[in-house]
């Protein structure tokens, strides 16, 4: 009836996880309950459940990040915390649960924070910059961040059910095989991200078609701001990639229920053969991550620096190359296996050649600076910040290119410090830059400058203080997943770093304490104008929040940087105070399809991994109708009356034209 | 374990490649990351001296040495590359005095296996080899891949089931050094650490000597007992009864690796491979 699962699945006796497990559990009722009491449900199932507005969904997937951002950061510090005293000691984590919070750690915050976050900001942000109403895909995108939701669902029940995969992030067979692994885990592991995967490929789809179809009047491509470049092409290496790692695991998949022999040690498996698919795959990852990263920072020191951004072309040329060449690199994952001298030498040259565009990157950044007129603002500080941060992870990452130095660096702490260093130091930033750089535009009033400051300063040199130590450590031949160790001259700089993780956690305590303080003050901090950063592109050309349909009146673009173009315009010209012909405005209606659907493939995943076949043809059969009745519907759009656009218009443009007036006497 | 204390050739030279590899690379960082402080410094907004050009956003100049700043020091890292990775090719011979010494490495859960099938001798979690002699390995795995690495003496390999994969070391001075396994292998993963023993060339036969007097013997069923998922504390010395062991774990005809032995029916759902230790 119940497949594999019994009451053994419940870990009674390991008291970590299940007070874990309990505290979680006990929030999570909390919240509902509070939200029955208060009576928030129709309108959280109203407004953000069913919704398909890009706006929407990009602050429930920015909202998801945060959230897992919390539970990966929790399995950091305990993981810190084991290395610092397991010095000729077991610690205080047993093996198999330290193993099973190193996997969880990786793929959560791969998997379930890198990627939410940016691409919860792209979708807020990417159909604003275009000067369009949506994305192309309204109701495919929220099937895709329910998807992604369930994914993280799923591994946050294999805290309590069962148990996680005790094979790293990376699900390397044979270890990962049901000979080695015959547990539950790699199971959550591999249903999770196919669910999520999927969630993520259509996610891809969706934005890439947006950029791709829909831009407004005179918004060429060489036009687009730096972040729908890197939009697009991070986007483009999601489509292309994505369907590798689903491929991939599927095969594993294959192996662990119906005895395939992909990847096993008998019968003709070859583990090879996974180490490239799933580095295929694991190398564009990195940039799918990092290109948005890239694209926040040109937008923020270009803004904060009031000055164009430095050789624009020169950054769209630099974005489609690392988006090339980043599939041709994958092997320097693993020039350790033995391949010989001319395949090692080739893919370590390749690795290095991206760095090439990416120092061009930097170096656009550094000369938009030049001539400008910098404000730190906290968006420039995580970008200024970045800069210093991400080129010493890419000096480490073109060393580890060079293959005999990777003989001596490659699993080494060195390495974690490395992808540590680009992944916090870029991405993580790029992260917390968009997110303050857009909260405004998201809802209406910045975040306090303080505690972001704060938040900004602790994080900076926590990260330092962390991970500076593993590099050493790793230069010491310290190799990573270590449980416990017995050598005297790791231990200093394991103390280190754990010193470190505590001021990391207290930069991520200052942005949750931050969330409040801003919520507290919103009226202090509200943003009347729509634009309060003296943004350059035209997400800041309307109100903050913007209404649904973004822009009353679609924008015309003339040239680079639009909305400051309209600017000098008007500062000059004193034009533009026509009242623009409203039209009526068709948008698409909300949809329960994506939470409906995701709930049925939450039920089918977690059957699948226990064996429960019947909840699994229900699941499936739920799912697929959902999307049946979904394809019958008859009414896909409402409209919103040409008056009511005036109305709530006519009220933005008051408030913009009196800043701009302000703006206009100022100079 | 420090790799800039190196003991043997390939890990100087390796070393070596690391360092001039920073080195090269400090070149141009060092004066970026200063140049991003004095940008952003001298720009701020409240500096009157700092001049303000809002439009200016292109210069065929510096656009040319953007790109080949980063292009010229990626030439010269490529060819440091290409140079490294064919002479310090772990499958390359290394030079040294006398006959190589040919060692097979195994790796089991969570144990290494170190059979000398010229000496037909074995041991477990201790490697002994003389000094200044070159170093022959041939390594495969019994079950999930693991790393040999030693440190100080150089390059790390990986040793994967039905597959020989081959490195080649030398030992420049006595002592013991430590080895471990460089590739996450499950629950006994830390226990697979080994000592390196490196002795004097006149010393390595008599401990050849007294450990082919060992009264245990390495054969299909001790190899079956040792491939058992377990930890060990005692470094065990074998005779080797079959020269051609080695070859019969990488080619599957002794069977991979058992996994875990499962509890009780119920456990098996989820506890997999129990305590380890």
């Amino acid at each position: 009836m119940l497949g594999k699962l019994d009451w053994s699945a419940i870990p009674i006796d390991e008291p970590i996880p299940l007070i874990a497990a309990g505290v979680v559990l006990f929030a999570i009722l909390a919240v509902l309950i509070w939200a029955g009491v208060k009576g928030h449900y129709p309108y959280l199932w109203r407004e953000w459940i069913t919704s398909v507005d890009h706006k929407r969904i990009g602050v429930m997937y920015i909202l998801l990040a945060m959230v897992m951002l919390l539970r990966g950061g929790t399995d950091a510090i305990m993981m810190r915390a084991q290395q610092t005293v397991a010095y000729h000691s077991n610690g205080y984590l047993p093996p198999e649960h330290f193993n099973q919070i190193f996997s969880a750690h990786g793929t959560i915050m791969i998997f379930f924070v890198g990627m939410p976050f940016v691409i919860g900001l792209m979708n807020l942000i990417v159909p604003l910059q275009l000067g369009v109403r949506d994305v192309a895909f309204p109701t495919l995108n929220s099937v895709g961040f329910w998807l992604t939701a369930t994914g993280a669902l799923l591994i946050n029940v294999s805290l309590v059910v069962g148990e996680f995969a005790r094979t790293g992030w990376l699900p390397f067979p044979p270890l990962s095989e049901l000979t080695y692994s015959p547990g539950v885990g790699v199971d959550y592991y591999t249903w999770s991200l196919e669910i999520s995967g999927i969630g993520t490929l259509v996610a891809g789809i969706n934005l890439v078609t947006t950029v791709l179809k829909l831009r407004t009047r005179g918004m060429t491509y060489l036009r687009m701001p730096m972040f729908c470049w890197t939009t697009l092409a991070s986007n483009l290496l999601i489509i292309a990639a994505f369907p590798i790692l689903t491929a991939t695991l599927a095969m594993l998949i294959l192996d662990r229920y119906f005895g395939f022999h992909f990847f096993t040690n008998e019968a003709g498996g070859n583990v090879m053969m996974f180490m490239n698919l799933i580095w295929a795959w694991g190398h564009p990852e990195v940039y799918i991550l990092v290109l948005p990263a890239f694209g926040i920072f040109s937008e923020v020191v270009s803004t904060f620096s009031s000055k164009v951004l430095f050789g624009y072309r020169s950054m769209v040329l630099a974005t489609m190359a690392i988006c090339i060449i980043s599939f041709m690199v994958w092997l320097h994952h693993f020039f350790t296996m033995g391949a010989g001298p001319d395949v090692n030498a080739i893919f370590g040259i390749a690795s290095m050649i991206i760095a090439v565009p990416t120092g061009v990157k930097i170096y656009n950044w550094l000369f938009t600076m030049f001539g400008g007129r910098v404000r730190f603002a906290v968006p420039m500080l995580w970008s200024i910040g970045f800069m210093v941060t991400f080129i010493i992870g890419g000096l480490t990452g073109v060393l580890l290119a060079v293959p005999p130095a990777d003989f001596l660096l490659h699993n080494s702490l060195f390495l974690v410090a490395h992808f540590h260093n680009v992944i916090i130091g870029a991405v993580l930033f790029g992260a917390f830059a968009g997110y303050t750089y857009w909260f405004p535009k998201a809802f209406g009033f910045r975040l306090d400058e303080a505690t972001g400051k704060a938040a900004f300063w602790f994080t900076l040199v926590g990260f330092y203080v962390t991970f500076m130590p593993l590099y050493v450590a790793g230069l010491l031949g310290m190799t990573r997943r270590m449980q416990h160790y017995d050598v005297a001259a790791w231990r200093p700089w394991m103390i280190a770093a754990g010193i470190g993780t505590v001021l990391l956690a207290i930069g991520v305590a200052l942005q949750v304490l931050q969330l409040f303080v801003s919520i507290r003050r919103r009226d202090e901090l509200r943003d009347t104008t729509g634009d309060p950063w003296d943004g350059r592109s035209l997400e800041w050309a309307t109100s903050s929040p913007p209404p649904a349909f973004n822009f009353a009146v679609l924008p015309n673009v003339t040239g680079e940087d639009a909305y400051w173009r309209v600017k000098e315009h008007a500062r000059r010209q004193d034009l533009d105070k026509r009242e623009p012909d409203y039209k009526d405005i068709e948008m698409p209606r909300n949809s329960p399809t994506g939470f409906v659907c995701a709930f049925f493939a939450t039920v089918m995943g977690f059957a699948l991994i226990w064996h429960i076949w019947w909840m699994v043809g229900l699941g499936a059969v739920g799912a697929f109708a959902t999307f049946v009745v979904f394809a019958w519907r008859d009414h896909d759009e409402y409209i919103i009356p040409a008056t009511e656009v005036a109305r709530i218009d006519r009220t933005n443009l008051a408030a913009r034209r009196a800043a701009l007036d302000l703006a206009g006497i100022a100079q | 374990m420090n790799i800039f204390d190196p003991q043997g050739p390939i890990a100087a030279a390796d070393a070596t490649i690391l360092v001039d590899s920073v080195a090269i690379m400090l070149a141009i960082v060092v004066p970026t990351i200063i140049a991003i402080f004095a940008f952003a410094f001298w720009f701020r907004q409240s500096n009157p001296r700092a001049f303000y050009s809002p439009d200016w956003a292109y210069s065929g100049r510096i656009e040319l040495v953007v790109w080949s700043i980063p292009a010229l020091t990626i030439i010269l890292l490529g060819g440091v590359a290409w140079i490294g990775s064919h002479q310090l090719d772990p499958a390359a011979s290394v030079q040294g005095t006398g006959s190589p010494v040919r060692i097979q490495a195994v790796s089991l859960d969570w144990k290494w296996l170190f059979i000398y099938p010229d000496q037909r001798i074995a041991t477990v979690n201790t490697l002994t080899v003389p000094v200044g002699v070159p170093l022959n390995f041939e390594l495969t795995s019994a079950s999930v891949m693991n790393v040999f690495f030693v440190p100080q003496l150089g390059s790390m390999i990986y040793t994967m089931n039905g597959m020989v994969t081959r490195l080649n070391l030398r030992a420049d001075r006595e002592g013991t050094f430590q080895g471990l396994s460089a590739q996450f292998s499950g629950d006994g993963f830390p226990e697979m650490g080994f000592d390196v023993h490196v002795v004097s060339p006149l010393a390595f036969p008599d401990w050849v000597k007294s450990t082919a007097q060992s009264d245990r013997v390495l054969n299909a069923d001790s190899y079956a007992e040792l491939a058992r998922q377990s930890v060990v504390t005692d470094k065990a010395a074998f005779r080797l009864d079959d020269v051609r062991l080695f070859e019969k774990i990488s080619t599957q005809k002794l069977p991979p690796g058992p996994g875990p032995t499962l509890v009780t029916e119920s456990a098996q759902s989820y506890l997999g491979a129990g305590h380890a230790r």
